[in-house]
């Protein structure tokens, strides 16, 4: 692999977000996922000749709110513009999209890469209508069109230039969609393809003020293909400047099974899409009122949650990013709190316990039963010392698959600690007959014979005696 | 020879519940009359001959039960072909949508089936709307029933030469630039083009989404307040649809136009202007004179811009507008394409025709990269100063008057090879299309045997004073009344 590190990489992202509104941005229709092919059109979203687009309300609003939380600035006056094109997946042979006038412009996010807080523009958010999807079948012989998709409300997030490296562009990535799930205005699904990403890329020698010649990147397909397709295309570009060729600007397609990218169009291929205001719709004015009532509405956004959890409950910043990165998760660790004040030990719990076993098993915070009030209340219960850490690990797994809570899970499994010292001192006794050798040993000054005979004692007691006792009538009964 | 849909409107339902006449009756009338018109009319596209029969017997049973009759119960109408009717071919006369049966209705056509007027068919137009001759037809050219050697108008020709051929009662038209005032000049009826925003478009197979609207063609002014009546008013399916009450205009056509203020603008009698026509309409402010309404010369200095502005954004909204017609999903599709592009190419190659293909053309040029600001953009801002031309205008003037066409119907083929001076043809319907206000056509005599129509253009959503001041001079002449010899 060439040597990279002479050139500064330049980076843009244009993100697509599917707005989940119940209806379509233009017409009546749902906007469901997975529906029969074609079951949800009708003459507008179909494009017949003579229908009329008329404006989804809570698509803009779910714009709006996007905008905000991205720190745009809120247009009084936005309108639609057509941009022409013919294909199959636009039956009107236009995408109604936002030309010069969009929703939001000029806003923000702060990331976060090796521990350094660094700010990424964003030049413009806009809203516009999806296309249909096509399947091409039998090796290219026919096409299959879908038209339950196109109407399906979007916003186009663009950035500035900012990002100087993949990791910043995953880094970006991860935030948008923080933010998007907090504000609830998409699913952010990549992989349902409500969360689409389009790069720019370029390289240009350190120093050097002017953008490189730049790269379209496209189809690819999450978070990790980004970073892979824009690192192949770091190393390439590098490798066309370094033999002393140019690079091309053109459209280049990632290919995940090859692990590379492959031009798809050159530049003078590049569309005219003859953009001109939509006169089938009005200009459209968003008021401070209206501004206002969609401001109320954004909950506490990621980087605030992040701090508050810093600054109150002394959370490192990576366990803090970790939480925020998702509102349902940020929640559970909240509600958590209602039921114990240890939040450090919720914290952990939630890194250790909950995302090891939702990672190991694919699977999400909603795919499993466990409630923030059941690891609040078990925490609890191990402070009062009712269970000991041990038990608590069989009293979570029981959670994260029953959802009851630990009271319950401890009562029916018998599972409360045994702190009554008759009934450990007789474990003890049995523990210390049948182990003369490490009693032996202990007296012989191996200090550490005694966590093997608690352990004995643990084991003899199926785990319920309270370490704490067990050690400290071992000790008695061995000294005295 | 005087026909049955010569009758008032109140007179026809007085009948219908006095049961001396049926709506079976009416719909005889219409196809009868076509059946001994239509070979040198040739207005309509597609006849309903079944449905309507069905309807005129569901009509009449529903008088039979006695009860509320529509507003337009039982008239036979036509309905131009850019208009979709569902079930109901709708061509727009393109060989392009030949087999095309929408799957829906237009909100006017659902709203003529509320006021139950009976759909007799639909009728000929210059293709997707384009022209002012009906020339462009795919299927044939409409003839002036006034002269059949001559153009009825258009683009709604077929719409015009069947209310002026008494094959039905009424039509609708649709007006971009003066279809529906043009040919109603040429045919001798009542044209009326609405405020931009008073009738629904949707269901209006658009030509230029900013200046269509749909509007009705009538025998004389008071049908025309009655099918105003029955079509207008907001509707949500529309966004530029404007959400304003709707006054009631047969009751506003007092006859009184006293005090009235009218400008006539120098620009519309001006070089270009048939003298026959300045003639005419020369006469008409003269009968305004005598019925107590006075009037001055104005300028409307943008006027000359007009025809330029108006080809390069219809044109352009055009282009936009026609990219849908590719064969896929509807329509015609061309056989044995290449490949995707190919079938696009062929599909449209073939199916549009030559004036529809040369305004694609000129609305994709307009729109291009590099030439957008130059054009369209351009053309938007000469589009303002021409409304605040007519702003200023009304400031002074209650109604702006002059002729709907600087001449009479033109011969079949005359203009044909010579597109521009087609274009001419709407100079004075244009700006108004422009500014968006409302106008009406409505006869005001004969010049060498032609009829001349004389234009009535009213501030913006007040068709009332416009109707009011065109029904005064009807009553007061009488040229609506003449007929053509067929």
């Amino acid at each position: 692999m060439s040597e990279t590190s002479k050139y500064e990489t330049v980076v843009g992202l244009e993100v697509h977000v599917e707005l989940h509104t119940k209806s379509k941005i233009f017409c009546g229709c749902s906007t469901s996922f997975g529906a029969p092919p074609n079951s949800h059109t009708c003459p507008i979203c179909l494009g017949h000749p003579g229908v009329l687009p008329v404006l989804n309300r809570q698509a803009v609003e779910y714009a709006m709110k996007a905008a905000m939380a991205l720190n745009c600035e809120i247009a009084s006056e936005s309108k639609f513009d057509r941009k022409n094109y013919f294909y199959p997946d636009s039956p009107k042979a236009y995408q109604i999209s936002q030309y010069d006038k969009p929703i939001g412009e000029r806003g923000w996010i702060d990331i976060e890469v090796n521990g350094e807080t660094k700010r990424i523009g964003i030049t413009r958010l806009h809203l516009e209508e999806d296309a249909g999807k096509l399947t091409h079948v039998d090796g290219g012989y026919a096409s299959l069109v879908d038209l339950n998709r196109v109407g399906t409300p979007l916003v186009e997030i663009v950035s500035e230039p900012d990002i100087r490296t993949p990791e910043e562009a995953k880094a970006y990535l991860e935030k948008l969609k923080a933010i998007m799930l907090y504000c609830d205005v998409s699913d952010v699904k990549m992989e349902e393809g409500s969360l689409r990403c389009d790069a720019n890329i370029s390289l240009r020698p350190y120093g050097q003020e002017k953008f490189g010649t730049r790269a379209e990147l496209k189809n690819m397909n999450s978070f990790r293909g980004v970073q892979r397709g824009l690192e192949y295309e770091q190393w390439r570009q590098a490798e066309v400047l370094d033999s002393g060729g140019e690079v091309v600007q053109e459209t280049r397609r990632w290919d995940e099974a090859q692990g590379k990218t492959l031009s798809m169009r050159g530049k003078e291929e590049a569309h005219d899409y003859r953009y001109f205001p939509d006169p089938d719709l009005v200009l459209m004015r968003i008021d401070e009122d209206w501004k206002a009532r969609v401001r109320a509405s954004i909950p506490e956004l990621p980087d605030a949650r992040k701090a508050r959890y810093q600054a109150d409950y002394g959370l490192s910043s990576y366990d803090a990013d970790v939480i925020t990165a998702s509102k349902k998760l940020a929640d559970f660790f909240e509600e958590s709190l209602q039921y114990t004040k240890d939040a450090k030990s919720v914290a952990n719990w939630i890194m250790g316990d909950l995302l090891g076993y939702l990672n190991t098993n694919n699977l999400d915070l909603a795919d499993v039963k466990i409630t923030g009030q059941g690891l609040g209340e078990m925490i609890g219960l191990m402070e009062k010392g009712t269970i000991s850490g041990k038990i608590a690990k069989t009293v979570f797994k029981s959670m994260l698959e029953s959802g009851k809570l630990p009271q319950q899970i401890v009562e029916e499994q018998g599972l409360v600690q045994i702190s009554d010292e008759g009934a450990i001192m007789a474990i003890v006794d049995e523990v210390i007959a049948a182990n003369p050798q490490s009693v032996e040993d202990y007296k012989a000054g191996k200090e550490k014979a005694i966590g093997f005979l608690v352990g004995q004692v643990m084991k003899a007691s199926r785990g319920k005696a309270n370490p704490g006792l067990a050690n400290k009538l071992l000790v008695e009964r061995l000294n005295g | 020879m005087a026909s049955i849909f010569d009758m008032r409107l109140q007179d026809v339902h007085n009948k219908l519940r006095s049961k001396e006449l049926s709506v079976a009756e009416l719909v005889d009338a219409a196809y009868e009359r076509i059946g001994g018109t239509e070979s040198q009319v040739k207005a309509f596209i597609t006849l309903a001959e079944d449905a309507a029969r069905t309807e005129a017997a569901r009509l009449d049973g529903q008088i039979a039960e006695g009860g509320e009759l529509g507003l337009l119960f039982g008239l036979p109408a036509g309905i131009k072909d850019n208009i979709v009717t569902e079930g109901l071919r709708t061509t727009c006369a393109s060989q392009f949508l030949d087999n095309f049966n929408p799957i829906y209705d237009a909100t006017v056509t659902k709203k003529l089936k509320q006021a139950q007027s009976v759909t007799i068919g639909k009728l000929n137009m210059d293709e997707f709307a384009m022209g002012g001759s009906n020339e462009n037809s795919s299927y044939h050219a409409t003839r002036n029933p006034w002269n059949t050697e001559r153009v009825p108008g258009g683009s709604s020709g077929g719409s015009a030469a069947s209310v002026a051929a008494g094959q039905v009662y009424f039509s609708l038209g649709s007006d971009t630039g003066g279809s529906i005032r043009q040919p109603a000049s040429y045919c001798g009826v009542v044209g009326l083009k609405p405020t931009y925003g008073l009738v629904s478009r949707f269901g209006l197979v658009a030509f230029a989404s900013s200046l269509d609207q749909i509007g009705p063609i009538t025998k004389n002014v008071e049908d025309a307040a009655y099918v105003l009546q029955a079509i207008a008013g907001y509707d949500p399916m529309d966004s530029t649809s404007a959400d304003v009450s709707i006054p009631d205009y047969v009751s506003a056509l007092s006859g009184d136009v006293k005090g009235l203020r009218i400008g006539v603008p120098k620009e519309y009698l001006g070089a270009g202007i048939d003298s026959g026509v300045k003639e005419a309409v020369l006469a008409a402010l003269k009968v305004y004179e005598d019925l107590g309404a006075t009037w001055e010369e104005i300028s409307l200095p943008h006027t000359e811009y007009a025809v330029a502005t108006y080809y390069l954004l219809a044109s352009s909204e055009a282009s936009s507008n026609l990219a849908r017609f590719d064969g896929v999903r509807y329509g015609v599709r061309a056989d044995n394409p290449d490949n995707l592009i190919d079938l696009y190419r062929k599909s449209r190659s073939q199916g549009f025709g030559p004036e529809v293909k040369r305004r694609i053309m000129l609305g994709t040029y307009a729109l291009s990269s590099g030439y957008y600001d130059a054009y369209y953009l351009k053309a938007q801002q000469v589009r303002t100063l021409i409304k605040r031309d007519f702003d200023q205008a009304f400031e002074r003037f209650d109604l702006i008057m002059g002729p709907t066409a600087p001449t009479t119907a033109f011969r079949i083929g005359e203009q044909v090879g010579d597109p521009l001076t087609m274009y001419l043809n709407d100079i004075c319907t244009i700006p108004v299309s422009l500014a968006g206000v409302p106008a009406i056509s409505v006869p005001c005599g004969l010049s060498d045997g032609l009829p001349v129509g004389l234009q009535i253009i009213g501030r913006a959503f007040d068709e009332a004073t416009v109707l009011r001041a065109a029904h005064a001079y009807e009553q007061h002449t009488g040229h609506h009344a003449l007929r053509p010899q067929l």
